[in-house]
């Protein structure tokens, strides 16, 4: 059950990387107001204004650079440069069936009021099931530290009616914050401008909850296929598929046990 | 590297990868993985051996599934994060975690494991022993097939996509490895299930391993590249060639039996390791993310059109 069922509306993200200018004013409000560490490489990756490369455990937005050799379609027509440049700010999906919440085995990993997911610090014990389990890669271990870390959607901060950091920070609103439904119909307007103004590629990514993780709860416009920006093209919760690995496993099981109670089955005399 | 007949097309961000490489360490749950096969396998083993009057292959069984689950709790342990908070795992029970149940299923089945063999040790409460023993075997088909789950329910690309034969390999891995057991422990007049065990678990070993890297599509690249390939290949001559040595020269020769344990010991871990080492591989490639859901997303497309 979500709390959406309790009459509490889904807060969530809307990336609208169209606007994304790149200036990381997210990733900095985020490591500031959550206290996140480094992650200790001081050192320049080549790959375009990029150098934090992923999301992580001490990485909890992350502006991805990508430079396309073919221009950009511009609206109103005048010159465009022939090189395009996409930028856009990574985060935790927020999904609404979550494989990192469905394996946790303590419980650290919870569903909050807001049908975010938050990892409880002071639970978690370090196991890394949650991490191989994220489709996106988004969760990760903290080193020296041992356990997981991931966005929390500012829980703290939704929770006394303020936006998120990185939301608050953004100078182009390519972060908006909100109620999930409100940001769905909102997004879909932009893409349909979008579209009017030729930009045909613009399309949303993580808002059907006809997806294989039912929608994320921080979702995006991107301008390239999703493999582009470093996400995948169609993620699946990989306990969808629990119940048949169960069988599977019950199935061998019982193999196991009549094949090795057979070899008890020969002659005595034999043995 | 071998160049497969047409590498697919794809496109990433600076080729990296999309998903986090597992954080677990490969002694740790290669070696847990290992460890859990052989003790689940083990009691089954001992039960067996118990009901039909063969006390030594019993008591060998029975004392290495001791050896073996209390080995594999020190390295589930030891892989946390936080060690010191290893009890968190029995907060909750969760049927969507296999961790979760894993953990309650070792807890049930630990204690009995240690009462049998602790039993037939000193010859305290003999019936309450063999109760232990049988609880012991029964659970131990779980143990043994459970870790299957555990790996499979996650985004890694080759585990997941293995998720309906990883069972099998798995419990016929564990035979393998218990029998094995038996050949290096049990005198030769008693080790005839394990050379049994080890045949029959050999040989579903090695058609679920065959069907396993057939079934993951392309990611079962990944079972036959790298360090993987090579723990695989050698996993599998270490098998068929231990369970045949077992099955022939074993009958009678003392040496040739212990000579064929060790190699199925031996086989059954490397297989466990060649599993892990291939998961953790198709995590870091992208191609084996973006490849396989593009393609299942075309393939919507012309179900849609």
């Amino acid at each position: 059950m979500t709390t959406t069922n309790l009459g509490m509306p889904r807060m969530g993200f809307f990336t609208d990387t169209s606007v994304c200018i790149g200036c990381k004013a997210c990733e900095v409000a985020c490591k500031e107001w959550n206290a996140i560490p480094s992650d200790g490489k001081l050192e320049l990756t080549g790959e375009s204004f990029d150098n934090t490369s992923s999301l992580g455990a001490n990485t909890w937005r992350h502006v991805a650079f990508i430079e396309q050799d073919k221009p950009m379609p511009s609206p109103d027509q005048g010159n465009s440069p022939d090189v395009r440049w996409l930028m856009a700010s990574d985060v935790c999906k927020h999904c609404t069936h979550a494989a990192c919440l469905d394996v946790c085995p303590t419980g650290a990993l919870f569903r909050t009021e807001f049908d975010t997911v938050v990892v409880q610090q002071d639970v978690c014990n370090g196991c890394g099931y949650c991490v191989s389990a994220c489709p996106y890669g988004v969760i990760g271990q903290r080193e020296g530290d041992g356990r997981v870390f991931k966005c929390t959607m500012c829980y703290d901060r939704i929770g006394v009616g303020q936006e998120p950091a990185c939301a608050k920070a953004c100078p182009t609103k390519s972060i908006q914050f909100g109620e999930l439904d409100e940001l769905r119909d909102r997004a879909q307007q932009r893409v349909d401008e979008l579209h009017a103004q030729g930009l045909h590629e613009a399309k949303l990514y993580g808002e059907s909850p006809d997806d294989g993780v039912g929608g994320n709860g921080a979702f995006f416009l991107l301008l390239d296929e999703p493999e582009t920006y470093g996400l995948p093209p169609d993620p699946v919760v990989t306990t969808r598929d629990l119940p048949q690995m169960w069988k599977h496993a019950a199935m061998a099981a019982g193999t196991l046990l009549a094949g090795l109670a057979a070899t008890f089955m020969g002659r005595r005399g034999s043995r | 590297m071998s160049k497969h007949r047409h590498e697919p097309t794809f496109t990433s961000y600076y080729g990296r990868p999309i998903l986090k490489e597992p954080t677990w360490e490969p002694l740790d749950i290669a070696g847990y993985l290992f460890t859990g096969g052989l003790a689940g396998a083990s009691s089954i083993l001992a039960t067996g051996a118990e009901l039909t009057g063969r006390p030594g292959l019993a008591r060998a069984t029975k004392l290495g599934a001791l050896a073996a689950i209390s080995v594999s709790a020190v390295a589930l342990v030891h892989d946390l994060g936080k060690p010191s908070r290893f009890y968190n795992m029995l907060r909750v029970a969760k049927p969507t975690s296999p961790m979760s149940m894993g953990s309650w299923l070792l807890t049930a089945y630990g204690p009995l494991a240690a009462a049998t063999a602790a039993s037939d040790v000193t010859g305290i409460a003999p019936s309450a022993g063999r109760a232990a023993g049988l609880g012991a075997g029964v659970l131990g088909s779980g143990v043994a097939s459970y870790t299957a789950v555990l790996i499979a329910d996650t985004a890694v690309p080759a585990w997941h996509e293995s998720r309906k034969q990883l069972p099998f390999v798995f419990v016929g891995s564990a035979a393998t490895a218990a029998g094995g057991l038996g050949l290096l422990t049990a005198p030769c007049a008693e080790a005839g299930p394990a050379r049994r065990a080890a045949l029959g678990g050999a040989a579903l070993e090695l058609a679920a391993s065959n069907a396993m890297e057939h079934a993951a599509g392309i990611a079962g690249e990944t079972f036959h590249e790298g360090k993987a390939g090579l723990l695989l290949r050698a996993a599998k001559a270490l098998t068929a060639g231990g369970a045949l040595v077992g099955a022939t020269l074993g009958r009678r020769s003392r040496a040739a039996a212990a000579v064929s344990g060790a190699a199925l010991l031996a086989g059954s871990a490397l297989t466990r390791f060649g599993i892990f080492e291939a998961g953790r591989a198709s995590t870091l490639d992208p191609k084996y993310t973006v490849v396989p859901q593009r393609e299942r997303l075309e393939r919507k497309e012309v179900v849609g059109a």
